[in-house]
This record gives C-alpha cells, structure tokens and sequence, in this order.
C-alpha cells in the first residue's frame, strides 16, 4: 500500500499555510480569538510577542495531537487536547518569564489565556485529528501567523495614533509622530488604547477585506 | 487493545498526565533560577529609579551595589532596628499584619551630597495590586523622588502612574507639616496642587488608581512615622 509521496511543499500544503493569511484568516473571517486581539494590541511589542507565542502553541499542539491521533480514545479527546495545549502554554509563559520578564508582565494573564484562544482548539478538532502531521504543522503555522498578522496591524494603528510611537522588541521605543505636531497642537488620541477602538479597528479590517475580496461576502 | 474502551482510556490518560507533569516540572525547575534572578533585577531597578538613577536589567545589579548596597535595614512599628533582610522583606504579606506587628524594610542611598531614605509601598490599585518606592530627603520629610509600578492598571488612565509626568509631581513635596504632624501626601483633582506642599495633581479617568495610590501612601508612609521623627 505505497501511496505516491506528496512532495514537502506541493501546492496543496502551501496553501494550507497561505489561506489562514487572507481569506480563512481566523480572526478576520473565522472570527475567532477576538478577545485576545482586543486585549494586548494596545502597544506593538506585546502584540508581536503574543503573536509570536501563539503561532508556537498552534504548531507544536496541532503536530502532536497529529501524531498522536490514532491512539488518543474519542470519549477523552478534548481533554486529551487541553492537556497538550495547557502544557505548551505553560512552558511559553515560564520561558517569557525567564527570557522577556519586562513583556510577560504586560501581557500578564493573557499569557496563560492562550489556553482558551478559540483558535487552537478549532484547529485540533477541524484538522489535526484527521490530518497528517506535517501537514498539521502548516495547518499551524498558517493559522498563528494569520492570527499574528492582524494582532500585529491593529496594534501598529492604536500605538500610532493612541501614543504617538512605535515599540518593538528589542529596539525599545520610538517616536514616530514628529514633536512640532503636537507643537501645532496634535493630540495622541486616549481612546485609541482603550479596547472599545480594538473592536472598531478590527471591523474595519474586516470591512476592507470584504471590500477587496467579494468571496467572502454572504449572499442572502 | 479495544481504543475505545475504559481501561484503554484510564491507562492513556494516566500515561499522558504522568509525562506532562514530569515535562513541566523539568522545565519549571530549570528555569526557576533565570526567573528569580528576573524579579530581583527588577526590584532592584524599581529601588534606584525612587532616588532618580536609571539603570537597565544589564547594569541594575552594578549600580545597585554602587548606590546601596547592603545599605539597608528592617525597622519595627517602634523605629527600633531589628533583624532581617530588607530586600526580601515581602510587603505583600506585611501588609497582612496589623500595623504593630509589621516589618519596615528601609534602604539608604548616598547621592547628590546626603543620605536618601527609600521606604518601598504597596496597595491597591483598580485592577490589581501597585507599588512604588518613594525616597526621602535626609531631613526625613521631604520628598526626593517616587516611582510606581501597578500590575493590570488601564493603559492612558490609572496606568499613568508608572509614567514621568505623575511621579515627577512627587519630587519637592513634604509628608510632615510644620508642627511636626504626619500628613501622607493627597492625591486630589480639582485645585492646584503645585503650591501645596502636601498634595500632587490626580488623573484624570483615573480616579480610583489616584485615590489607591494615596490610601497606599498614607498606609505605608504612617508606619514610619516612630523612625522618621527621630
């Protein structure tokens, strides 16, 4: 029973890792993990970090619960699934903690939130329990990613306009909105860092790409 | 084996519990060192930051030895000394005590010609705990420096407190009023507050971190009073 080797990359996996990007983006058409979009996109740095932190848990959970498909018993495979994503979560937040203390603190409980990040157990369910595990670690990437890149542009706009800078990790902060505006009287908009412009910022991301793309809008 | 029987499913799930605790209470393990270390750099960074001297995780543990040092004691309700490590006196479980029985950890800095006094202070803020250190003059009233941290304060509002504009406010101000008499320092809205010698300027849209950074002042200062009259 030899079956024709898929080649690593063949375009069917590529777009296993493309299409959480745009059009099966989970946040953006998916909406899933709002709640976490909402809650550290007020600077770029946590933001990044988060992103960078849920694409590991994605990837790492959906490849072993991949691995470990054929085995687990159906009656238990949710909690199975929780074990293994709890598991990764926790060792992300340890090594936040002991490698980017400053960051862990701003995203505090989120951290540990990732666990109930409606994203991660879609995936298991949709995909990594009838899907090999190479596969399910495109499945993975693609979908942290995805979630990554609207974390990412939402928080670019709300640090922009709500505090005038822009901090990425490593680099510290910059100020990129020139002093002599706030001479002529700009002003950072407070609102911007509240979560309420979160919500609006992400519909309007979902407005624009529902504009340039009308797959995606229902008909009646 | 039946996959979807009980003792198949007992046996997974013992089996996958058992390795997962194992795994992270390896990881746990190595990496509670780096985390300590974290946390102390922190505080340490916190401490110097109260008398106006910025440091960064890399340089915090040289300065700190520079600045302080084991320049730091545990003082009792009375304003006697009394055994114990001021730097892991922990406020949080202090604060549990009734005033009398408390530890009052005390650090002492020699900068810009005179002995400073660094008291450290915990409270609550809207959301969570805060804390700060404040450090005072060697006249034992007024005020040097002061420097906030809050744990899950609202960003632009009560958050405000851990930013330059709120804490500078602090420098120059008195917690004893002429006749010798505590006062704490007021955190209002509303007057102006740059003339009074016992009150800074609130935040606006966050009153109640304003209000818990001032019970948090009051509290804390008060039980150095015994010490600082001296």
């Amino acid at each position: 029973m030899s079956e024709d080797k898929e080649p690593l990359f063949s375009a069917k996996n590529l777009k296993l890792i493309t299409a959480p990007l745009g059009a099966q983006n989970p946040i953006t058409v998916q909406v899933l993990g709002i709640c976490s979009a909402l809650a550290v996109t007020a600077k770029l740095e946590p933001a990044i970090v988060m992103a960078i932190s849920v694409t590991f848990v994605t990837t790492f959970s959906n490849f072993i619960i991949s691995l470990l498909r054929n085995t687990i018993p159906t009656r238990i495979r949710i909690i199975v699934q929780l074990v293994v994503v709890a598991a990764l979560v926790i060792i992300v937040d340890q090594i936040l903690k002991a490698y980017a203390y400053e960051v862990s603190l701003q995203l505090s409980v989120f951290v540990g939130l990732i666990i109930t990040n409606c994203i991660i157990m879609g995936r298991l369910e949709a995909f990594a329990l009838s899907n090999k595990p190479w596969q399910s670690v495109l499945d993975g990437i693609g979908n942290g990613v995805g979630y990554g890149i609207i974390l990412v542009i939402i928080a670019f706009f709300r640090e922009v306009l709500g505090s005038g800078t822009i901090t990425l990790p490593g680099l510290g902060t910059l100020h990129v909105i020139p002093k002599i505006l706030y001479d002529w009287g700009y002003e950072n908009n407070g609102l911007m860092i509240l979560p309420p412009m979160a919500l609006i910022t992400v519909g309007i991301i979902i407005w624009v790409q529902r504009a340039r793309n009308k797959d995606l809008v229902e008909t009646k | 084996m039946d996959r979807q029987g009980n003792t198949y499913t007992f046996l997974y799930a013992s089996v996958l519990v058992v390795v997962v605790a194992a795994l992270l209470a390896f990881v746990s393990q190595t990496l509670k060192p780096i985390q300590q270390k974290n946390i102390e750099v922190a505080k340490k960074i916190d401490i110097l930051k109260s008398v106006n001297i910025a440091s960064t995780p890399k340089d915090a543990e040289e300065k700190y030895e520079k600045y302080i040092g084991n320049n730091s004691f545990v003082l009792n309700y009375d304003g006697k000394k009394v055994e114990g490590d001021a730097f892991t006196v922990s406020l949080e479980k202090e604060l549990k005590k009734p005033a009398k029985d408390r530890l009052y950890p005390l650090f002492i800095s020699n900068i810009d010609g005179g002995k400073k006094y660094i008291i450290p202070v915990r409270g609550k803020g809207l959301w969570g705990p805060i804390w700060g250190y404040v450090s005072l003059n060697e006249d034992k009233k007024t005020i040097y420096g002061a420097t906030f941290g809050h744990k899950g304060e609202t960003p632009g509002l009560g958050a405000e407190i851990e930013k330059e504009p709120f804490q500078k406010q602090f420098a120059g101000k008195t917690i004893f009023d002429d006749k010798g008499d505590f006062t704490s320092i007021k955190v209002e809205k509303g007057h102006n507050t740059s003339n009074d010698p016992h009150a800074v300027d609130a935040i606006s849209g966050g009153t109640i971190t304003s209000k818990g950074v001032q019970a948090m002042l009051q509290d804390c200062l008060s039980g150095y009073k015994k010490f600082l009259k001296e």
